[in-house]
């Protein structure tokens, strides 16, 4: 019998956090979330969901019990299983250039680094853009094909919010998501390796 | 409230038997009174900006009736038990600095100790009697516009959850802090045919009670409506706060969505707004230059959500 987490009567934001912090501390497996509300519900497995889980629900009486299974390990979709099964390297990128020394060459560093991934393996989960890295995935930048082929080959692209904003590029990103702190937090702690060109 | 009869005597313009933002009283034939009341329980952790906050908020509703708040009093309850006085000082400091930039005197006020914080203002203001702005009076063709971006509520959900990241804090504080008062000044200078302000119920809430029974529905432009991006991400992390999901099951009904419109959006639309921005509906001649004149009195985010249409009647359509 796997743990039970019991949210009854808790309101909103208190099950996500109880599910929040019940999936921080278990690297794979499953566990119920026990809630008596429809809200509580829809919740929940939308946080779980959003954290890469499955989930099932079972109606019984008033109480919604949320199986949220993480890691594929409960019999996850084919994709969920074939994602996990790949690295979990996370490739952050935390400006526009590669190394120190001339910035010119950094520059020219980064995209070759960039277009190389696509015939590396294992190849990464996850590339993070923060601060100027983000001026590789906007408007103007030379690898958005190669940013794109890597994101058909289920690559996640995230730049951050914060830094698009900061550089008023908001509107120009052109290849993967804008992301959190939260997200880019948790992606760097979750990863098994974390890469910096 | 079904049932009850209120009592009210023939100089209520506006009262119970037709909702609106705030009551309104006419003293003579050029002066009528404008009455509202509103308190919550704290929103951000900051005493100060709470105190700025509930006072933007319990003010806008004057404002959206087309009038100017004049006097206040301060509706205060605290846990004296549990919490230090100095907490009171400072969100009574934020709320007096916040009555200062709107003009409003503070002439009283009452205090009761009570298990959990409370803090807003019973607020009077004044308005010409024939410059009332309800949530009716608005015609076909008129276009919508909202001077705040949406998503306090569930931004809100996510600070409570200490999931939420210093720079959306900071700036989802601000503008709820911002008085709709530029708004209504701005506003004063356009053909408006109504207006209101969106808070507990949501845009979508807001927007039902303006077309039930008027015979005229609302079509809304969904790529248009200034939305806060980290609303998206929170929502779609389960943040969102049972307010918001009981608009939805409450007025679900009168909303057709397209089906392009995807879940996280429909929240957002129905999610619970506090201090929220106006939503003025003005001839569709002015629409384009009111919206310039708002951004040109600092109030960025004002856009042309949508348009006032003959069909569907008394509903709202989310395109």
């Amino acid at each position: 019998m796997s743990e039970i987490i019991d949210a009854r009567g808790m309101a909103c934001p208190q099950p996500v956090l109880m599910t929040k912090k019940t999936l921080e501390g278990m690297p794979e497996g499953s566990f119920t979330v026990v809630v008596d509300s429809a809200i509580s519900k829809d919740n929940v497995v939308r946080f779980a969901t959003s954290q890469g889980c499955e989930t099932r629900v079972e109606e019984k009486g008033n109480e919604f019990h949320i199986e949220v299974i993480k890691g594929g390990a409960g019999g996850g979709s084919a994709e969920v299983e074939e994602e996990a099964s790949s690295s979990n390297i996370t490739v952050y990128i935390h400006t526009d250039r590669m190394g120190q020394g001339d910035d010119a060459l950094g520059r020219i560093l980064i995209k070759g680094f960039i277009k190389t991934i696509k015939d590396v393996d294992p190849k990464p989960r996850r590339m993070i853009f923060v601060n100027s890295g983000i001026f590789l995935t906007t408007e103007g930048s030379e690898v958005i094909d190669a940013l794109k082929e890597l994101e058909e080959m289920g690559i996640e692209i995230l730049s951050c919010g914060t830094c698009l904003d900061f550089f008023n590029r908001k509107d120009k990103l052109e290849v993967g998501l804008a992301s959190n702190m939260f997200d880019i937090t948790s992606a760097l702690m979750q990863a098994d390796k974390v890469v910096i060109p | 409230m079904c049932g009850l009869t209120f009592p009210a005597d023939e100089n209520v313009l506006v009262g119970l038997n037709e909702p609106d933002d705030a009551g309104v009283y006419q003293i003579t034939d050029d002066v009528a009174l404008i009455q509202t009341v509103d308190f919550f329980t704290p929103i951000v952790d900051d005493p100060y900006e709470f105190g700025r906050i509930a006072v933007a908020n319990a003010l806008s509703d004057v404002y959206a009736m087309g009038g100017r708040p004049v006097t206040a009093m301060n509706l205060v309850a605290f846990p004296l038990k549990d919490m230090e006085l100095s907490v009171l000082r400072r969100i009574l400091e934020g709320g007096l600095d916040k009555m200062r930039e709107a003009g409003v005197s503070l002439v009283g006020g009452h205090s009761v100790e009570d298990k959990e914080l409370k803090y807003g203002l019973s607020v009077t203001g004044l308005v010409h009697p024939r410059k009332i702005l309800t949530k009716k009076g608005f015609r076909a063709g008129d276009r919508l516009v909202l001077t705040k971006p949406l998503g306090t509520g569930i931004i809100n959900t996510a600070i409570k959850a200490g999931m939420a990241s210093p720079e959306i804090i900071e700036r989802v504080t601000k503008m709820m802090a911002m008085l709709n008062r530029g708004a209504a000044e701005v506003m004063k200078r356009f053909r408006v045919h109504a207006c209101t302000d969106v808070t507990g119920f949501g845009l979508l809430g807001h927007l039902c009670e303006m077309v039930v029974d008027s015979g005229l529905g609302v079509r809304l432009f969904a790529d248009a409506i200034p939305i806060y991006p980290e609303a998206r991400d929170y929502a779609g992390m389960g943040l969102v706060p049972a307010g918001t999901y009981n608009n939805r099951t409450f007025r679900e009904a009168f909303v057709d969505f397209d089906p392009k419109i995807d879940t996280i959006t429909r929240d957002i639309l129905f999610d619970a707004q506090t201090s929220g921005g106006l939503v003025i509906v003005v001839d569709p001649a002015d629409a384009e230059t009111l919206v310039a004149a708002l951004k040109a009195e600092g109030i960025e985010d004002a856009a042309v959500i949508g348009e006032v249409v003959t069909d569907p009647a008394d509903k709202i359509v989310v395109e």
